[in-house]
C-alpha cells in the first residue's frame, strides 16, 4: 500500500514526538483544536494521545458531519419517508442519528419507511430513474467536501429531465463554523475554553483551499496549520502549531501540499456558486443558529429542493436535557465529562450525535480511548 | 413377462428447472427433488435409513457437543467457495473449536419459488465435496420452499454433533493472565472476499475466502500437548469480537501487538478503500488458541507445521483487568481500544 503506509510509519511517528516533547515549552501548555471528524478518528485510531507530551491538548471540533445535524433535520428526511412516502436515500451514518419521539432513520425504516444507504449522491439519481413512479429524495448532509457532488447531482437530473428527484439539503460552510467557535463567549470573553490554534481541514480544504482561513488567523489571532487525515500528518501539524505558539506566529501554514493549493478547487467552487446559495439562518447541532452558515438550492434548481416541493417546514427541537454534545462540540467539554457518556448513552444507543459516527468525538472516545478514564 | 409396466417419472431438468412451491410440498415432486439432487450427491448409509430421522450409534467414551449455525450469504457463489461448503465448514469448525471430533451433520435447506435448480445442485454438490473431505456426513436433513420474494434463493442450516475424549476442557472462560494469543493465519479474507464481490470493486488477483474446515488442524495442535485453554473461530465480527467475548467470559484484559497481525496486502488495501477494520472483517477458516505462556512457542511450531496454520501468528497477550478491555499497541507506536464491533460493519457475509 504505497503512500499510505509512509504516513503511518511508528519510527518516523517516534522521532516526530520526540521532536515535539522538545520543542513544546515546558513552562506552558497547548490547547490545539482538530476541525475534524477525520482528525479526531486518526488521533483515536493510532494512539496519538500516548505520544505527545502532557503539555498537549487536543480538543475535538464539529467537523463531523452528522454530529452538527440538528434533530431538526433528520425529522424533516423522516417525515418525508413515513408520512409523504418517497424514497429516502442518505449516507450511511445518517441512518442512526436520533431524531424525535425514539426515531432515526434506521427505526423509521423498520416502520415501513423505504429508506435506502448510498456511496454518493449519483446513486440516488441512479435510483429515480429506475422508480419513475417513486418520489425520490436525496437527503444530502456534510461539508464542502459533500456539496460538489451533490451539485453534480442536481445538474445531472435537471439534464434528464428528472420530475421524481429532489434533494433535502443540509449542506454546512466550515468558515461559519470556526467563525463561531471564535466567537463563544467561552472563548472570547471568559477564556474558560483556551485555545491556541487550529488543525484545519483535509478534504474540505482541498475544495476551499487555504485562503478562508487566512481571516482567522489574522483577525482572532489564532494559528492554522491545514493537515491530512493520517497520523503523521496530524503531528507534524502540532509540531508546527507549536512552533507557531513559541513564535506568537498567527499564520496558516499547509502540512497537506500534497493536496490542497491556496485557491482549492475552483471548478468545483464554481459548480457550487450555480446550484446553491447562502441560507440566511441554519441551526446547527451545538452551535445553535448560525447565520450565512449553509446552502439551500437556488431559484433556478427550486423544482429539486425538497423543501419547497414538500412544503416542509422545519421545527428546531432541544437536545436531550442531559446531552452534552453541544458543549463537546465546542470544545467546552469533553466526552468523559458527560454523565450520561458511555452509561446510557453509547455507540449502539446514542442519545447524542456525537457518539452516532465514527468520526464524532464521543464515539471516538468511546471506541479508542475510555481505557484512560478508567486507569 | 410381468404385466406391471414400471413407473416412469420424467427426470428433474436441472440445467433449466426452477424450484417452485411443489418442491417444499411433500408430494411426488418433493421426492424427486430429494432423490435426484440431495440423496444423489449427499448419500451414505443413515440418509438411505429414509426415516424421520437418523438412528446413530452412540460413542462409546468422551461428552458430546452439538451446534448449529445458519447460512444466508449473498452472493451465493464467491471466491474461494460457495453457501454450499460454507455451510458446511462453519459448523464443523463450531463443534471442533470445543476440543471434539466432529462426526455427523444435518442440513436444512430453505428455498426460494423460481431458484435456479443448477445453481441449488452446485450448492449441493459443493456441500458433499466439502463433507466427504472432511469425513464428516450430512446424516439428516430438510427442504422447505417459500414464495418468490420471501427468501434471497437458498438459506442453509446445519447442525454438526461430534464427541470431546475424556480430559480435554477448552471453553471461552479459560482465559488467564499470562496466558498467550495466537492465530492460524491471515484475518479477514472472507468477509472482504464478499465485500469485494458485492461491491464488485474488481481487484486484479480477488481477494479469495477462506473457508476451510479446521477440525484437521485442531486434532494436530491439541495432540502436540500444549496447554490450550480457548479455541474459537473468529467468523462474523471478526477477531475484535471473538477476543471481546472471551475477555469477558474469563474476566480477563488483553493487549494485541497491530504489527504482529497477519493481514495479505490485499485484504489491507480493499479495508483501506471501503473504510473498514480488519479486525472486524469475518474469517471461516481461521481460529484464535489461546494458551499457557511455556507452551506458546511450541505451539506456533504445530500450527505452521499444518496446512491451514502455515501463516499462524502469536498476536497478543492476556493480563488482569476489571474492565476486560482489548486492547492494541498500534503499530504507529500509540495503544488504543479495540472495542465490540458497533452496529453492522458489512452486509450479509455468512
Amino acid at each position: 500500500m504505497k503512500y499510505i503506509e509512509e504516513f503511518r510509519d511508528g519510527a518516523l511517528a517516534r522521532q516526530l514526538a520526540g521532536a515535539i516533547t522538545r520543542e513544546a515549552d515546558r513552562g506552558r501548555s497547548y490547547h490545539l483544536m482538530e476541525f475534524c471528524g477525520g482528525h479526531t478518528h486518526a488521533i483515536s485510531r493510532y494512539g496519538l494521545k500516548d505520544m505527545l507530551p502532557a503539555s498537549v491538548n487536543m480538543i475535538h471540533g464539529p467537523g463531523c458531519p452528522v454530529c452538527v445535524l440538528p434533530v431538526g433535520r433528520v425529522d424533516q428526511a423522516i417525515r418525508l419517508a413515513l408520512d409523504a412516502g418517497v424514497m429516502l436515500c442518505t449516507y450511511g451514518d445518517c441512518l442512526r442519528v436520533p431524531a424525535s419521539d425514539g426515531l432515526s432513520l434506521l427505526k423509521a425504516r423498520a416502520r415501513g419507511g423505504d429508506i435506502r444507504m448510498v456511496y454518493s449522491s449519483a446513486d440516488a439519481v441512479v435510483l429515480a430513474q429506475k422508480n419513475p413512479d417513486k418520489q425520490v429524495v436525496f437527503f444530502a448532509i456534510g461539508f464542502e467536501t459533500t456539496t460538489p457532488p451533490t451539485a453534480v447531482a442536481i445538474r445531472q437530473a435537471a439534464a434528464l429531465g428528472l420530475k421524481n428527484f429532489s434533494v433535502l439539503c443540509c449542506h454546512v460552510l466550515t468558515p461559519s463554523a470556526i467563525a463561531s467557535i471564535l466567537e463563544s463567549p467561552e472563548v472570547r470573553r471568559w477564556g474558560t475554553v483556551p485555545l491556541d490554534g487550529f488543525i484545519g481541514p483535509a478534504h474540505v480544504s482541498t475544495v476551499i483551499g487555504s485562503r478562508p482561513y487566512e481571516f482567522f488567523a489574522e483577525e482572532y489571532r489564532k494559528p492554522v496549520v491545514i493537515a491530512g487525515f493520517e497520523p503523521l500528518d496530524v503531528m507534524q501539524a502540532i509540531r508546527m502549531l507549536i512552533r507557531q505558539v513559541n513564535d506568537g506566529r498567527a499564520e496558516v501554514e499547509n502540512e497537506f501540499s500534497r493536496a490542497v493549493d491556496r485557491d482549492g478547487n475552483l471548478k468545483a467552487q464554481q459548480l457550487v456558486a450555480e446550484v446553491f446559495e447562502l441560507r440566511k439562518n441554519f441551526e446547527w447541532r451545538g452551535l445553535h443558529v448560525l447565520p450565512y452558515s449553509a446552502l439551500r438550492i437556488r431559484g433556478t434548481f427550486a423544482e429539486f429542493d425538497a423543501e419547497r416541493r414538500f412544503s416542509l417546514d422545519y421545527r428546531p427541537v432541544p437536545d436531550h436535557k442531559a446531552c452534552e454534545c453541544g458543549a463537546i462540540l465546542r470544545g467546552v467539554k469533553r466526552p468523559q465529562d458527560c454523565n450520561i457518556f458511555a452509561t446510557v448513552c453509547t455507540p449502539e444507543h446514542p442519545v447524542g450525535s456525537c457518539m452516532v459516527s465514527s468520526e464524532g468525538a464521543c464515539a471516538a472516545h468511546y471506541t479508542y480511548g475510555r481505557y484512560r478514564d478508567a486507569a | 413377462m410381468s404385466g406391471k409396466r414400471s413407473d416412469y417419472t420424467r427426470p428433474l431438468d436441472i440445467a433449466h428447472g426452477l424450484v417452485d412451491m411443489a418442491h417444499g410440498s411433500g408430494g411426488r415432486a418433493m421426492a424427486q427433488l430429494i432423490g435426484e439432487l440431495f440423496a444423489r450427491h449427499l448419500g451414505n448409509e443413515w440418509l438411505a435409513q429414509g426415516d424421520d430421522g437418523a438412528v446413530l450409534p452412540a460413542p462409546a467414551a468422551g461428552r458430546l457437543v452439538m451446534a448449529t449455525d445458519c447460512h444466508v450469504v449473498s452472493p451465493l457463489f464467491f471466491p474461494g467457495g460457495d453457501i454450499g461448503c460454507l455451510s458446511v465448514h462453519g459448523t464443523i469448525n463450531d463443534v471442533a473449536v470445543m476440543g471434539a471430533r466432529p462426526l455427523w451433520l444435518s442440513a436444512g435447506f430453505i428455498l426460494e419459488e423460481g431458484f435456479n435448480l443448477a445453481d441449488l445442485a452446485r450448492i449441493v454438490q459443493s456441500m458433499a465435496a466439502a463433507a466427504e473431505a472432511a469425513g464428516v456426513p450430512v446424516v439428516a436433513g430438510d427442504t422447505k420452499v417459500v414464495e418468490r420474494g420471501k427468501g434471497d434463493g437458498v438459506f442453509i442450516t446445519t447442525t454438526g454433533v461430534g464427541v470431546v475424549p475424556p480430559g480435554r476442557e477448552l471453553s471461552g472462560r479459560r482465559a488467564r493472565p499470562g496466558d498467550v494469543i495466537l492465530v492460524s493465519g491471515t484475518l479477514g479474507d472472507h468477509g472482504m472476499a464478499i465485500m469485494a464481490e458485492r461491491e464488485s470493486l474488481g481487484f486484479e488477483s480477488p481477494i479469495v475466502s477462506d473457508t476451510a474446515a479446521l477440525h484437521g488442524l485442531i486434532e494436530t495442535m491439541l495432540a502436540g500437548g500444549a496447554d490450550i485453554h480457548v479455541l474459537r473461530d473468529p467468523t462474523r465480527g471478526g477477531l475484535a469480537t471473538t477476543l471481546n467475548e472471551i475477555a469477558g467470559q474469563s474476566g480477563v484484559g488483553m493487549m494485541l501487538d497491530e504489527k504482529a497481525l497477519p493481514v495479505t496486502q490485499a485484504v489491507a488495501a480493499a479495508c483501506e478503500f471501503l473504510g473498514l477494520d480488519p479486525l472486524y472483517v469475518a474469517n471461516e477458516g481461521k481460529l484464535v488458541a489461546i494458551c499457557a505462556q511455556d507452551d506458546a512457542d511450541r505451539l506456533l511450531r504445530t500450527m505452521r507445521a499444518h496446512p491451514l496454520g502455515v501463516a499462524a501468528a502469536i498476536v497478543g497477550t492476556v493480563h488482569a483487568d476489571d474492565h476486560h478491555f482489548v486492547q492494541m499497541t498500534t503499530a504507529f507506536g500509540g495503544r488504543r481500544i479495540v472495542d465490540w464491533l458497533s452496529g453492522e460493519q458489512l452486509p450479509r457475509i455468512c
